[in-house]
């Protein structure tokens, strides 16, 4: 358990001293490393964990960076306040959403058919409202100080995106030791035995909804301060919703480390080969390469990337009891 | 103790059981049998709260629990093991029966609960760290009747325990279900095996399309020309 200890230390140090090393394209690469991992991770907790497949989760990212935005250039608010009144806007559709699915046993591709439409439907919505820029989008006015959650350069959202990464760790870890994460699990596994057992499934189910959707519309508040510009296609796409599950899904569904393997691997991919290709006129390629590579895991490691990287770990972390 | 009196179940339009009442008393094993598609597990899932029937009530204890949720039905001691040994497969075996016990009441007594389950099926505590996925079938079966008597369940409602098991084991099952009932748990057995269950049930109840047709003593029903003929194809 020491050994465990002194590894994820060093590991930690490594992330807080490797700004040191790296210029500002490299340290772009990070953020959207740990804004992935995270988001990843926000999505794991109802995917990954409790076995509902979303397909929308773009509708949070997208409540939670056009609320503080909103919220920001309108009334002045706080980004720091606005991203909670935006987690709490997620929660409630999420709710909504949930309880429709969740009450009615709408599941399986009803489910994902329902979480897809909630973003569609909410993505059509924004890009009729005058107020949230509707179909050119917002920019996001620039005012650098730490109260508005807006800095000069990438150092600044290096540390706040690892500091997301490590807080959702956290956080799901403690999900995970908890009765509601034993239960989480128990309803993926077999939804009916567990209520068979006198799990309150409908409870555990909301809340999973509720606290990935919370989580994942934290993420909008930093991609709105982030990229300074929303449009409700990137923000409540097909395009966002996907790209974001495949991190936990190539990484390993279901696991504490799986998402963060997961961006660690497809992240650089993606912005490299994203930079590289689009040079010699070939944008989207890196697309492609994308599926084959999600085709590949599935095909020959259902059980993720993580599976491997433990095995490999192994002589440094001695036994490991999850998983 | 449990009462099921003149329910309708609907799965959406089409009905699955028609005015179907039973009784379990205290201390009894009851075997309810019938045909695939007879509505056996319907019943079970209904009385445990998964389903509402649509008339009609269930009485446990004298509380009506036909609209309860089925968290507070398990808290008052109906255990319901279902069919097809769905047990949690990549929780280890011991966190699969600790699954089982959950409710503050089953909670403060659960290691000693733990121990008796383990005395019951000791092959569960040789594989408690093993993940349950890795169990053989009756070893799964095992799993999931220990994990339902965690609960101290006063009833046991056991769905199609003896399914898909070599016959040995059918037999090892058998003895078990006798074994838990010695200790007072009354038992509702639901079973496609026709020979066995009546031998062990004090009562008995057929179900036929959703409706019950025949009911009486285990040693009745056995004797019975109906059937003798249709299931037990003599």
């Amino acid at each position: 358990m020491t050994r465990r200890h002194v590894f994820f230390a060093a590991v930690l140090l490594v992330l807080l001293a490797l700004p040191l090393f790296l210029d500002k394209y490299a340290l772009g690469i990070f953020v959207m490393i740990f804004f992935y991992a995270y988001v990843g991770q926000s999505w794991n907790v109802l995917t990954g964990y409790t076995g509902h497949i979303s397909l929308g989760h773009a509708l949070y990212i997208g409540i939670g960076a056009y609320a503080t935005t909103f919220l920001a250039q309108t009334f002045g608010i706080t980004p720091w306040i606005g991203m909670l009144v935006g987690g709490i806007a997620a929660v409630l559709i999420a709710l909504f959403l949930g309880f429709l699915g969740f009450r009615f046993g709408i599941r399986g591709v009803y489910f994902v058919i329902m979480t897809i439409a909630f973003a569609e439907i909410t993505r059509l919505i924004v890009s009729h409202v005058e107020a949230l820029g509707s179909f050119s989008g917002i920019f996001v006015d620039f005012n650098p100080s730490f109260w508005n959650f807006q800095f000069r350069g990438n150092l600044p959202y290096y540390y706040i995106s690892l500091g997301f990464m490590l807080a959702s760790l956290v956080a799901v870890h403690l999900i995970e030791i908890s009765k509601l994460g034993r239960f989480m699990v128990a309803i993926r596994e077999d939804e009916e035995a567990a209520q068979a057992l006198g799990v309150d499934t409908f409870r555990c189910n909301m809340f999973a909804i509720a606290i990935s959707a919370f989580m994942t519309s934290l993420a909008g508040a930093f991609y709105a301060n982030y990229i300074y510009y929303l449009h409700p296609n990137s923000l409540f796409g097909m395009a966002l919703s996907i790209e974001l599950i495949l991190r936990p899904i190539v990484g390993g569904l279901g696991t504490l480390f799986g998402p963060v393997i997961g961006s660690f691997i497809l992240t650089p991919l993606s912005e490299i080969s994203r930079a590289y290709f689009s040079k010699g006129g070939l944008e989207g390629l890196h697309l492609i390469l994308y599926g084959i590579l999600a085709i590949l895991v599935v095909l020959f490691m259902p059980k993720g990337i993580i599976v491997y990287v433990k095995r490999a770990l192994h002589p440094i972390l001695g036994t490991t009891n999850a998983e | 103790m449990l009462r099921v009196e003149g329910i309708d179940v609907y799965y959406g339009d089409l009905q699955a059981l028609r005015e179907v009442s039973l009784e379990v008393n205290r201390g009894e094993v009851v075997a309810v049998i019938g045909s695939n598609g007879a509505g056996k597990s319907t019943l079970l899932r209904t009385v445990s709260g998964i389903l509402r029937p649509r008339r009609g009530q269930i009485m446990f204890n004298a509380a009506n629990i036909s609209q309860a949720r089925t968290s507070r039905i398990v808290e008052q001691g109906i255990s319901h093991v279902p069919e097809g040994r769905q047990i949690f497969p990549t929780m280890t075996v011991l966190e699969n029966l600790e699954m089982g016990a959950q409710f503050p009441r089953t909670q403060k007594v659960q290691q000693e609960t733990l121990a008796q389950v383990y005395a019951i099926f000791p092959r569960l505590k040789e594989r408690r760290s093993q993940k349950a996925g890795t169990l053989s079938g009756g070893e799964q079966q095992m799993l999931a009747m220990g994990r339902g008597l965690m609960a101290r369940p006063a009833l046991m409602m056991l769905d199609e325990p003896s399914l898909g098991l070599a016959p040995l084991l059918v037999s090892k099952i058998f003895e078990i279900i006798q074994h838990i009932h010695r200790q007072g748990t009354a038992i509702l057995l639901i079973e496609q095996n026709v020979f066995h269950s009546l031998k062990i049930a004090d009562r008995g109840y057929v179900l036929e399309n959703g409706q019950i047709v025949l009911s009486g003593s285990g040693r009745q029903l056995l004797e019975n020309p109906h059937i003798r003929k249709t299931y037990l194809g003599l």
